[in-house]
Protein backbone atom coordinates (compact mmCIF):
# COMPACT_ATOMS: atom_id res chain seq x y z
CA UNK A 1 0.00 0.00 0.00
CA UNK A 2 1.49 3.19 -1.25
CA UNK A 3 -0.22 5.71 1.63
CA UNK A 4 -3.09 5.44 4.07
CA UNK A 5 -6.57 7.68 4.51
CA UNK A 6 -4.95 8.64 7.63
CA UNK A 7 -1.83 9.32 6.14
CA UNK A 8 -3.09 11.70 3.67
CA UNK A 9 -5.38 13.68 5.52
CA UNK A 10 -1.88 14.22 7.60
CA UNK A 11 -0.84 15.26 4.69
CA UNK A 12 -3.82 17.61 3.81
CA UNK A 13 -4.29 19.10 6.95
CA UNK A 14 -0.09 20.41 6.92
CA UNK A 15 -0.96 21.75 3.90
CA UNK A 16 1.44 19.41 1.55
CA UNK A 17 -0.67 17.01 -0.24
CA UNK A 18 -0.76 16.67 -3.76
CA UNK A 19 -4.45 16.78 -5.52
CA UNK A 20 -5.02 16.11 -9.30
CA UNK A 21 -8.01 16.08 -11.36
CA UNK A 22 -9.06 13.06 -13.11
CA UNK A 23 -8.24 14.68 -16.52
CA UNK A 24 -5.15 15.81 -15.09
CA UNK A 25 -3.91 12.41 -14.31
CA UNK A 26 -4.53 11.07 -17.70
CA UNK A 27 -1.77 13.33 -19.44
CA UNK A 28 0.36 12.77 -16.52
CA UNK A 29 0.54 8.64 -16.52
CA UNK A 30 1.16 9.02 -20.22
CA UNK A 31 4.06 11.30 -19.78
CA UNK A 32 5.44 9.75 -16.60
CA UNK A 33 3.98 6.20 -16.28
CA UNK A 34 1.76 4.79 -13.69
CA UNK A 35 4.46 3.74 -10.98
CA UNK A 36 5.36 7.61 -10.79
CA UNK A 37 2.35 8.87 -10.67
CA UNK A 38 1.02 6.88 -8.04
CA UNK A 39 4.46 8.08 -5.77
CA UNK A 40 3.44 11.71 -7.02
CA UNK A 41 -0.07 12.43 -6.11
CA UNK A 42 -2.10 11.42 -3.48
CA UNK A 43 -5.82 12.16 -4.32
CA UNK A 44 -7.12 12.25 -8.13
CA UNK A 45 -10.38 14.25 -7.99
CA UNK A 46 -13.26 13.55 -10.23
CA UNK A 47 -16.48 15.27 -10.94
CA UNK A 48 -19.96 14.89 -12.68
CA UNK A 49 -22.85 17.19 -13.08
CA UNK A 50 -26.17 16.22 -15.00
CA UNK A 51 -30.06 15.26 -14.31
CA UNK A 52 -30.49 12.92 -11.44
CA UNK A 53 -34.02 11.81 -11.47
CA UNK A 54 -33.30 9.85 -8.25
CA UNK A 55 -32.99 13.06 -5.60
CA UNK A 56 -35.48 14.62 -3.20
CA UNK A 57 -35.28 16.40 0.02
CA UNK A 58 -36.51 15.68 3.28
CA UNK A 59 -37.18 18.66 5.54
CA UNK A 60 -38.06 19.15 9.36
CA UNK A 61 -40.64 21.89 10.23
CA UNK A 62 -40.63 24.15 12.93
CA UNK A 63 -43.70 23.38 14.65
CA UNK A 64 -46.48 26.62 15.14
CA UNK A 65 -48.47 26.71 17.92
CA UNK A 66 -51.07 24.84 18.18
CA UNK A 67 -48.91 21.77 16.94
CA UNK A 68 -50.01 19.88 13.59
CA UNK A 69 -49.43 16.49 12.53
CA UNK A 70 -48.20 16.41 9.23
CA UNK A 71 -47.65 12.72 8.83
CA UNK A 72 -50.57 11.14 7.26
CA UNK A 73 -51.97 14.44 6.03
CA UNK A 74 -51.48 16.54 3.00
CA UNK A 75 -49.00 18.82 2.25
CA UNK A 76 -47.88 20.78 -0.87
CA UNK A 77 -44.87 23.18 -1.30
CA UNK A 78 -45.78 26.32 -3.97
CA UNK A 79 -48.39 23.63 -4.85
CA UNK A 80 -46.24 20.67 -5.46
CA UNK A 81 -47.53 17.99 -4.09
CA UNK A 82 -44.76 16.91 -0.81
CA UNK A 83 -45.02 13.44 0.40
CA UNK A 84 -46.33 13.69 4.12
CA UNK A 85 -46.23 9.85 5.39
CA UNK A 86 -43.46 10.32 7.80
CA UNK A 87 -43.69 12.01 11.48
CA UNK A 88 -45.43 14.67 12.35
CA UNK A 89 -43.22 17.39 11.03
CA UNK A 90 -41.16 15.38 8.53
CA UNK A 91 -41.71 16.03 4.84
CA UNK A 92 -39.98 14.77 1.75
CA UNK A 93 -39.85 16.63 -1.71
CA UNK A 94 -39.01 14.81 -4.76
CA UNK A 95 -37.43 16.62 -7.76
CA UNK A 96 -40.41 14.24 -9.84
CA UNK A 97 -42.85 16.00 -8.12
CA UNK A 98 -45.39 18.18 -9.57
CA UNK A 99 -48.62 20.15 -8.75
CA UNK A 100 -51.90 18.62 -8.99
CA UNK A 101 -53.08 20.57 -11.95
CA UNK A 102 -49.90 20.48 -14.41
CA UNK A 103 -51.08 19.08 -17.35
CA UNK A 104 -48.03 16.23 -17.38
CA UNK A 105 -48.03 14.54 -20.72
CA UNK A 106 -51.58 15.21 -21.22
CA UNK A 107 -50.57 18.05 -23.46
CA UNK A 108 -47.97 16.54 -25.14
CA UNK A 109 -44.51 16.90 -24.52
CA UNK A 110 -44.98 18.37 -21.50
CA UNK A 111 -42.93 21.44 -19.94
CA UNK A 112 -42.91 20.11 -16.52
CA UNK A 113 -42.10 23.98 -15.63
CA UNK A 114 -42.21 23.48 -12.27
CA UNK A 115 -41.72 20.63 -9.97
CA UNK A 116 -40.11 19.53 -6.93
CA UNK A 117 -36.71 20.17 -8.07
CA UNK A 118 -37.70 23.53 -8.29
CA UNK A 119 -38.53 23.93 -4.81
CA UNK A 120 -35.18 22.71 -3.91
CA UNK A 121 -33.72 25.22 -6.24
CA UNK A 122 -35.57 28.08 -5.45
CA UNK A 123 -34.97 27.72 -1.28
CA UNK A 124 -31.53 27.16 -2.43
CA UNK A 125 -31.39 30.09 -4.62
CA UNK A 126 -32.91 32.33 -1.12
CA UNK A 127 -36.34 32.38 -2.23
CA UNK A 128 -39.27 31.81 0.35
CA UNK A 129 -41.77 28.81 -0.76
CA UNK A 130 -45.57 28.42 0.46
CA UNK A 131 -46.27 25.48 2.90
CA UNK A 132 -50.13 24.60 3.43
CA UNK A 133 -50.91 21.35 4.58
CA UNK A 134 -54.30 19.64 6.01
CA UNK A 135 -54.14 17.28 9.26
CA UNK A 136 -56.79 15.43 10.65
CA UNK A 137 -55.46 16.63 14.35
CA UNK A 138 -55.07 14.82 17.40
CA UNK A 139 -55.07 15.37 20.99
CA UNK A 140 -51.55 16.14 20.82
CA UNK A 141 -51.48 17.85 17.66
CA UNK A 142 -55.08 19.67 17.18
CA UNK A 143 -54.26 21.70 14.64
CA UNK A 144 -55.63 20.82 11.51
CA UNK A 145 -54.34 23.62 8.89
CA UNK A 146 -51.44 25.41 8.28
CA UNK A 147 -49.64 27.43 5.59
CA UNK A 148 -46.56 29.26 6.20
CA UNK A 149 -44.06 30.91 3.60
CA UNK A 150 -40.73 29.19 4.65
CA UNK A 151 -37.13 29.96 3.42
CA UNK A 152 -34.24 27.17 3.95
CA UNK A 153 -33.46 29.07 7.51
CA UNK A 154 -36.65 28.29 8.45
CA UNK A 155 -36.47 24.31 8.77
CA UNK A 156 -34.82 22.62 11.48
CA UNK A 157 -32.99 20.57 8.91
CA UNK A 158 -32.82 20.23 5.75
CA UNK A 159 -31.18 17.03 3.37
CA UNK A 160 -30.60 16.44 0.71
CA UNK A 161 -30.90 12.42 -0.34
CA UNK A 162 -30.21 10.73 -3.63
CA UNK A 163 -31.51 6.92 -3.59
CA UNK A 164 -29.26 6.35 -6.60
CA UNK A 165 -26.68 9.09 -8.36
CA UNK A 166 -23.75 8.37 -9.97
CA UNK A 167 -24.41 5.74 -12.46
CA UNK A 168 -21.55 3.74 -13.28
CA UNK A 169 -21.32 4.13 -17.70
CA UNK A 170 -24.51 5.22 -19.39
CA UNK A 171 -26.33 4.42 -22.16
CA UNK A 172 -26.16 6.10 -25.46
CA UNK A 173 -29.51 7.19 -26.85
CA UNK A 174 -30.66 7.13 -30.44
CA UNK A 175 -34.18 6.55 -31.89
CA UNK A 176 -34.33 4.65 -34.96
CA UNK A 177 -38.39 5.38 -35.56
CA UNK A 178 -39.90 7.95 -37.63
CA UNK A 179 -40.41 10.25 -34.86
CA UNK A 180 -39.24 12.55 -32.39
CA UNK A 181 -39.47 10.98 -29.41
CA UNK A 182 -39.16 12.94 -25.85
CA UNK A 183 -36.92 10.85 -23.19
CA UNK A 184 -34.67 11.29 -20.27
CA UNK A 185 -31.78 11.39 -22.55
CA UNK A 186 -33.16 14.35 -23.96
CA UNK A 187 -34.88 14.96 -27.48
CA UNK A 188 -34.20 12.20 -30.25
CA UNK A 189 -35.02 12.99 -33.41
CA UNK A 190 -36.08 10.13 -36.30
CA UNK A 191 -34.32 8.10 -38.08
CA UNK A 192 -30.91 8.33 -36.06
CA UNK A 193 -31.15 12.28 -36.09
CA UNK A 194 -28.94 12.59 -32.90
CA UNK A 195 -27.29 10.46 -30.11
CA UNK A 196 -27.38 11.47 -26.56
CA UNK A 197 -24.87 10.48 -24.02
CA UNK A 198 -24.97 11.37 -20.23
CA UNK A 199 -21.40 11.28 -18.67
CA UNK A 200 -18.48 13.25 -18.29
CA UNK A 201 -16.13 10.05 -19.31
CA UNK A 202 -12.61 10.44 -17.90
CA UNK A 203 -14.24 12.47 -15.03
CA UNK A 204 -16.57 10.74 -14.24
CA UNK A 205 -15.96 9.56 -10.48
CA UNK A 206 -17.48 5.48 -10.81
CA UNK A 207 -15.51 5.34 -13.96
CA UNK A 208 -12.21 6.29 -12.15
CA UNK A 209 -12.38 3.40 -9.61
CA UNK A 210 -14.43 1.28 -11.28
CA UNK A 211 -14.03 -1.75 -9.39
CA UNK A 212 -15.06 0.58 -5.97
CA UNK A 213 -11.28 -0.46 -4.60
CA UNK A 214 -11.85 3.25 -2.69
CA UNK A 215 -15.23 3.83 -2.57
CA UNK A 216 -17.49 2.46 -0.36
CA UNK A 217 -19.87 3.40 2.20
CA UNK A 218 -18.99 6.29 4.55
CA UNK A 219 -17.38 7.80 1.52
CA UNK A 220 -17.08 12.00 1.80
CA UNK A 221 -18.08 13.60 -1.29
CA UNK A 222 -18.73 16.67 -2.99
CA UNK A 223 -22.16 17.16 -3.26
CA UNK A 224 -23.84 20.25 -4.84
CA UNK A 225 -21.52 22.51 -3.53
CA UNK A 226 -21.27 21.20 -0.36
CA UNK A 227 -20.54 17.49 1.53
CA UNK A 228 -22.32 14.41 1.29
CA UNK A 229 -21.61 11.13 1.80
CA UNK A 230 -22.13 7.34 0.29
CA UNK A 231 -24.87 6.13 2.59
CA UNK A 232 -25.50 2.76 0.91
CA UNK A 233 -25.34 1.63 -2.45
CA UNK A 234 -27.74 2.91 -4.80
CA UNK A 235 -30.86 1.38 -5.79
CA UNK A 236 -30.71 -0.58 -9.15
CA UNK A 237 -26.60 -1.43 -8.26
CA UNK A 238 -25.54 -4.27 -10.12
CA UNK A 239 -22.70 -5.66 -7.90
CA UNK A 240 -20.34 -8.06 -10.57
CA UNK A 241 -20.76 -6.65 -13.81
CA UNK A 242 -19.04 -8.20 -17.50
CA UNK A 243 -16.21 -6.11 -17.04
CA UNK A 244 -13.18 -5.37 -20.10
CA UNK A 245 -9.31 -5.68 -19.53
CA UNK A 246 -9.31 -1.90 -17.52
CA UNK A 247 -12.13 -3.21 -15.16
CA UNK A 248 -14.37 -0.91 -16.48
CA UNK A 249 -18.19 -2.10 -16.71
CA UNK A 250 -19.86 -3.16 -20.34
CA UNK A 251 -23.53 -2.12 -19.16
CA UNK A 252 -24.60 0.33 -16.53
CA UNK A 253 -23.56 -0.84 -13.33
CA UNK A 254 -22.56 0.47 -10.19
CA UNK A 255 -24.52 3.24 -8.26
CA UNK A 256 -24.63 5.43 -4.88
CA UNK A 257 -26.92 6.27 -2.83
CA UNK A 258 -25.48 9.79 -1.35
CA UNK A 259 -26.93 11.92 1.24
CA UNK A 260 -25.73 15.52 2.89
CA UNK A 261 -27.02 18.66 4.50
CA UNK A 262 -28.88 20.43 2.05
CA UNK A 263 -28.25 23.74 3.44
CA UNK A 264 -24.38 23.48 2.47
CA UNK A 265 -24.98 23.53 -1.18
CA UNK A 266 -25.52 26.20 -3.66
CA UNK A 267 -27.22 26.84 -6.97
CA UNK A 268 -23.98 26.65 -9.25
CA UNK A 269 -23.76 22.91 -8.31
CA UNK A 270 -27.75 22.41 -7.80
CA UNK A 271 -30.10 23.31 -10.64
CA UNK A 272 -33.69 22.08 -11.96
CA UNK A 273 -34.36 20.74 -15.02
CA UNK A 274 -37.37 20.18 -17.25
CA UNK A 275 -37.03 17.45 -19.65
CA UNK A 276 -39.22 18.06 -22.34
CA UNK A 277 -42.11 14.95 -22.06
CA UNK A 278 -40.68 13.51 -19.57
CA UNK A 279 -40.35 15.42 -15.77
CA UNK A 280 -39.19 18.19 -13.54
CA UNK A 281 -35.69 17.15 -12.65
CA UNK A 282 -32.45 17.66 -10.65
CA UNK A 283 -29.34 18.09 -11.77
CA UNK A 284 -26.54 17.58 -9.04
CA UNK A 285 -23.10 18.03 -9.32
CA UNK A 286 -20.81 15.07 -7.83
CA UNK A 287 -17.54 14.51 -7.00
CA UNK A 288 -15.89 11.65 -5.17
CA UNK A 289 -12.03 11.95 -3.97
CA UNK A 290 -10.29 8.94 -5.07
CA UNK A 291 -7.37 8.36 -2.54
CA UNK A 292 -4.40 6.66 -4.54
CA UNK A 293 -3.43 3.95 -1.80
CA UNK A 294 -1.90 1.89 -4.68
CA UNK A 295 -0.66 1.88 -8.41
CA UNK A 296 -3.89 0.14 -9.78
CA UNK A 297 -5.67 3.04 -8.06
CA UNK A 298 -3.83 5.26 -10.24
CA UNK A 299 -4.23 2.91 -13.16
CA UNK A 300 -7.32 3.15 -13.13
CA UNK A 301 -8.18 6.60 -12.54
CA UNK A 302 -6.04 7.87 -15.50
CA UNK A 303 -7.98 5.83 -17.92
CA UNK A 304 -8.66 8.00 -20.91
CA UNK A 305 -11.79 9.12 -22.90
CA UNK A 306 -10.06 6.74 -25.54
CA UNK A 307 -10.50 3.53 -23.16
CA UNK A 308 -14.18 4.32 -21.91
CA UNK A 309 -16.32 2.72 -24.26
CA UNK A 310 -20.87 3.20 -23.87
CA UNK A 311 -23.47 0.73 -25.80
CA UNK A 312 -25.73 2.27 -28.04
CA UNK A 313 -29.11 1.87 -27.35
CA UNK A 314 -32.19 2.42 -29.15
CA UNK A 315 -34.93 4.28 -27.63
CA UNK A 316 -38.00 4.54 -30.00
CA UNK A 317 -38.73 0.50 -29.07
CA UNK A 318 -35.71 -1.20 -27.60
CA UNK A 319 -35.68 0.32 -24.18
CA UNK A 320 -39.52 0.71 -23.30
CA UNK A 321 -39.63 -3.12 -24.14
CA UNK A 322 -36.96 -4.13 -22.39
CA UNK A 323 -35.10 -5.75 -25.43
CA UNK A 324 -31.55 -6.99 -24.95
CA UNK A 325 -28.58 -6.11 -27.45
CA UNK A 326 -27.44 -2.74 -28.80
CA UNK A 327 -26.28 -0.64 -31.79
CA UNK A 328 -22.37 -1.30 -30.95
CA UNK A 329 -20.22 1.00 -28.66
CA UNK A 330 -18.47 4.04 -28.72
CA UNK A 331 -16.39 5.73 -26.80
CA UNK A 332 -16.54 8.82 -24.85
CA UNK A 333 -13.61 10.23 -27.24
CA UNK A 334 -15.91 9.54 -30.78
CA UNK A 335 -18.81 11.13 -28.38
CA UNK A 336 -17.11 14.08 -27.62
CA UNK A 337 -16.07 14.50 -31.59
CA UNK A 338 -19.42 16.02 -31.73
CA UNK A 339 -20.05 12.79 -34.47
CA UNK A 340 -20.40 9.28 -33.99
CA UNK A 341 -21.63 6.68 -36.42
CA UNK A 342 -24.21 4.36 -36.31
CA UNK A 343 -25.29 1.40 -38.66
CA UNK A 344 -23.11 3.27 -41.30
CA UNK A 345 -24.65 6.72 -40.81
CA UNK A 346 -23.25 9.93 -39.18
CA UNK A 347 -24.71 10.79 -35.79
CA UNK A 348 -24.54 14.35 -34.08
CA UNK A 349 -23.82 13.77 -30.82
CA UNK A 350 -25.75 16.01 -27.56
CA UNK A 351 -25.04 15.66 -23.74
CA UNK A 352 -27.16 15.38 -20.89
CA UNK A 353 -24.19 15.42 -18.38
CA UNK A 354 -22.30 18.52 -18.35
CA UNK A 355 -18.63 17.75 -18.70
CA UNK A 356 -17.19 21.21 -18.57
CA UNK A 357 -19.87 21.55 -14.93
CA UNK A 358 -18.09 17.99 -14.29
CA UNK A 359 -14.64 19.84 -14.43
CA UNK A 360 -15.59 22.27 -12.48
CA UNK A 361 -16.52 20.13 -9.73
CA UNK A 362 -13.40 18.29 -9.91
CA UNK A 363 -11.43 21.55 -9.72
CA UNK A 364 -13.66 22.78 -6.56
CA UNK A 365 -13.28 19.33 -5.27
CA UNK A 366 -9.54 19.53 -5.79
CA UNK A 367 -9.18 23.25 -4.55
CA UNK A 368 -11.21 22.50 -1.21
CA UNK A 369 -8.69 19.34 -0.19
CA UNK A 370 -5.48 21.34 -1.14
CA UNK A 371 -6.84 24.06 0.96
CA UNK A 372 -7.53 22.17 3.80
CA UNK A 373 -11.27 22.06 3.86
CA UNK A 374 -12.01 18.49 2.96
CA UNK A 375 -10.70 15.70 4.25
CA UNK A 376 -11.12 12.12 3.17
CA UNK A 377 -12.73 9.50 5.38
CA UNK A 378 -12.25 5.79 5.27
CA UNK A 379 -14.91 3.50 3.78
CA UNK A 380 -16.62 1.24 6.37
CA UNK A 381 -18.35 -1.14 3.81
CA UNK A 382 -17.88 -2.12 0.83
CA UNK A 383 -20.67 -1.76 -1.72
CA UNK A 384 -22.23 -5.13 -2.92
CA UNK A 385 -19.64 -6.93 -5.08
CA UNK A 386 -16.66 -4.84 -4.41
CA UNK A 387 -13.76 -5.22 -2.09
CA UNK A 388 -11.80 -2.65 -0.60
CA UNK A 389 -8.38 -1.83 -1.11
CA UNK A 390 -7.40 -1.30 2.47
CA UNK A 391 -9.17 -4.58 3.22
CA UNK A 392 -7.78 -6.88 0.37
CA UNK A 393 -3.87 -6.48 1.66
CA UNK A 394 -5.43 -6.74 5.62
CA UNK B 1 -22.43 32.75 -71.40
CA UNK B 2 -24.64 34.79 -69.48
CA UNK B 3 -23.50 37.67 -67.43
CA UNK B 4 -23.19 36.61 -63.68
CA UNK B 5 -24.62 38.97 -61.43
CA UNK B 6 -21.26 40.04 -59.22
CA UNK B 7 -23.10 39.60 -55.51
CA UNK B 8 -21.52 42.38 -53.64
CA UNK B 9 -23.50 42.38 -50.75
CA UNK B 10 -25.19 39.46 -48.45
CA UNK B 11 -27.37 40.56 -45.09
CA UNK B 12 -29.32 38.86 -42.94
CA UNK B 13 -32.76 40.85 -41.69
CA UNK B 14 -35.58 40.88 -40.27
CA UNK B 15 -39.27 42.32 -41.81
CA UNK B 16 -42.13 43.67 -39.49
CA UNK B 17 -45.11 44.49 -41.40
CA UNK B 18 -48.25 45.53 -39.63
CA UNK B 19 -51.49 43.69 -40.91
CA UNK B 20 -52.51 46.32 -43.49
CA UNK B 21 -49.47 45.09 -45.14
CA UNK B 22 -49.91 41.45 -44.95
CA UNK B 23 -51.51 41.53 -48.77
CA UNK B 24 -48.28 43.38 -50.76
CA UNK B 25 -46.31 41.20 -52.56
CA UNK B 26 -43.10 42.49 -51.30
CA UNK B 27 -40.43 39.63 -52.44
CA UNK B 28 -41.84 39.58 -55.61
CA UNK B 29 -40.91 43.25 -55.67
CA UNK B 30 -37.84 42.65 -53.94
CA UNK B 31 -36.68 40.28 -56.64
CA UNK B 32 -38.59 41.95 -59.53
CA UNK B 33 -37.47 45.51 -58.87
CA UNK B 34 -34.64 45.20 -57.20
CA UNK B 35 -32.34 42.10 -58.61
CA UNK B 36 -32.13 40.46 -55.29
CA UNK B 37 -32.33 36.99 -54.15
CA UNK B 38 -34.18 36.75 -51.55
CA UNK B 39 -34.45 33.27 -49.03
CA UNK B 40 -37.04 33.10 -46.76
CA UNK B 41 -36.04 31.53 -43.76
CA UNK B 42 -39.02 32.20 -41.45
CA UNK B 43 -41.56 33.66 -41.78
CA UNK B 44 -44.94 33.88 -39.94
CA UNK B 45 -48.13 35.68 -40.57
CA UNK B 46 -51.24 36.20 -38.11
CA UNK B 47 -54.69 37.26 -38.71
CA UNK B 48 -54.67 40.53 -37.61
CA UNK B 49 -51.03 40.37 -36.34
CA UNK B 50 -47.97 41.88 -37.95
CA UNK B 51 -46.02 39.46 -40.38
CA UNK B 52 -42.43 38.81 -39.48
CA UNK B 53 -39.71 37.48 -42.04
CA UNK B 54 -36.69 36.46 -41.55
CA UNK B 55 -35.10 36.61 -44.84
CA UNK B 56 -31.30 36.61 -46.57
CA UNK B 57 -30.76 38.83 -49.42
CA UNK B 58 -28.21 39.27 -51.61
CA UNK B 59 -27.25 41.11 -54.48
CA UNK B 60 -25.61 44.47 -55.69
CA UNK B 61 -25.13 46.28 -52.43
CA UNK B 62 -26.46 49.93 -54.16
CA UNK B 63 -29.59 47.66 -55.08
CA UNK B 64 -29.50 46.61 -51.36
CA UNK B 65 -29.66 50.04 -50.49
CA UNK B 66 -32.55 50.80 -52.60
CA UNK B 67 -34.42 47.91 -51.78
CA UNK B 68 -34.34 49.06 -48.19
CA UNK B 69 -35.76 52.94 -49.10
CA UNK B 70 -38.13 50.66 -50.83
CA UNK B 71 -39.14 48.71 -48.06
CA UNK B 72 -39.35 51.72 -45.24
CA UNK B 73 -41.59 53.76 -47.62
CA UNK B 74 -43.89 51.18 -47.66
CA UNK B 75 -43.97 51.11 -43.87
CA UNK B 76 -42.10 47.57 -43.26
CA UNK B 77 -39.92 47.71 -40.44
CA UNK B 78 -36.28 46.04 -41.24
CA UNK B 79 -34.22 45.07 -38.21
CA UNK B 80 -30.69 43.37 -38.04
CA UNK B 81 -30.63 39.85 -37.07
CA UNK B 82 -29.45 40.31 -33.26
CA UNK B 83 -30.49 38.98 -29.86
CA UNK B 84 -33.80 37.67 -31.42
CA UNK B 85 -32.30 34.66 -30.25
CA UNK B 86 -30.88 34.46 -26.74
CA UNK B 87 -28.39 32.37 -24.95
CA UNK B 88 -28.24 32.59 -21.68
CA UNK B 89 -24.98 31.74 -19.71
CA UNK B 90 -25.84 32.49 -16.62
CA UNK B 91 -28.61 29.58 -17.05
CA UNK B 92 -26.67 27.19 -19.37
CA UNK B 93 -24.77 24.51 -18.19
CA UNK B 94 -23.41 23.24 -20.89
CA UNK B 95 -24.66 19.86 -21.26
CA UNK B 96 -24.63 20.60 -25.00
CA UNK B 97 -28.62 18.59 -25.53
CA UNK B 98 -29.03 21.52 -28.10
CA UNK B 99 -25.97 21.08 -29.66
CA UNK B 100 -27.35 18.09 -32.08
CA UNK B 101 -31.12 20.13 -32.83
CA UNK B 102 -28.92 23.38 -33.99
CA UNK B 103 -29.02 22.91 -38.21
CA UNK B 104 -26.70 25.68 -38.60
CA UNK B 105 -23.83 25.11 -36.09
CA UNK B 106 -24.51 28.28 -34.41
CA UNK B 107 -24.73 26.23 -31.01
CA UNK B 108 -21.54 24.74 -30.62
CA UNK B 109 -19.14 23.08 -27.95
CA UNK B 110 -15.99 24.78 -27.16
CA UNK B 111 -13.22 21.95 -27.78
CA UNK B 112 -10.96 23.11 -25.04
CA UNK B 113 -13.79 24.19 -22.63
CA UNK B 114 -16.60 21.99 -23.25
CA UNK B 115 -18.81 25.34 -23.18
CA UNK B 116 -21.42 26.22 -24.93
CA UNK B 117 -21.31 28.66 -27.93
CA UNK B 118 -23.76 30.80 -29.46
CA UNK B 119 -23.07 32.38 -32.91
CA UNK B 120 -25.80 34.33 -33.52
CA UNK B 121 -24.71 35.18 -36.74
CA UNK B 122 -25.04 31.43 -37.93
CA UNK B 123 -28.10 31.54 -36.23
CA UNK B 124 -31.93 31.10 -37.97
CA UNK B 125 -34.26 31.69 -35.42
CA UNK B 126 -35.73 28.20 -36.05
CA UNK B 127 -36.31 27.38 -32.67
CA UNK B 128 -35.66 23.67 -32.88
CA UNK B 129 -33.06 24.07 -29.72
CA UNK B 130 -35.69 25.45 -27.88
CA UNK B 131 -37.16 22.46 -26.49
CA UNK B 132 -34.31 20.54 -26.30
CA UNK B 133 -32.93 22.33 -23.25
CA UNK B 134 -33.86 22.02 -19.61
CA UNK B 135 -32.41 25.11 -18.18
CA UNK B 136 -34.65 27.60 -20.07
CA UNK B 137 -31.18 29.24 -20.82
CA UNK B 138 -32.82 29.65 -24.76
CA UNK B 139 -34.99 32.06 -25.57
CA UNK B 140 -36.40 33.31 -29.12
CA UNK B 141 -38.25 36.87 -29.21
CA UNK B 142 -39.49 36.12 -32.70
Amino acid sequence: MLRTIEQINAKIKSGKIVVATAEEVVGLVNEKGVKRAAKEVDVVTTGTFGPMCSSGAYFNIKQSTPKIKLGGGRVTLNGVVAYAGWAAADILIGANALPDDDPRNAVYPGLFKYGGAHIIEDLLAGKKVRLEAKAYGTDCYPRKEYSAELGLEDFNNAVLFNPRNCYQLYNVAVNLSERTIYTYMGVLKPRLGNANYSTTGALSPLLKDPELRTIGIGTRVFMGGGEAYVAFNGTQHVPNPERDANGLPLSPSATLALIGDLKTMDTRFVRAASVIGYTSTLALGVGVPIPIVDEKVMAQAALADEDITYPIVEYSESYPLGRPGNLGRVSMAQLMSGRIEVDGKKVPTGGMASRAKGRAVALELKRLISEGRFLLTQATAPLPGAALAWEEEA
Amino acid sequence: MGIGVVIVAKKKVIFSFPPSLVEEPITYVLIKNYDLQVNILRATVRPRDRGRMVVELKGKKENLNKAFEYLEGAGIQVDALVQEMRHRPELCVSCTACVPMCPTGALSVNRETRELEFDHNKCIICEACIPSCSYRALESQF
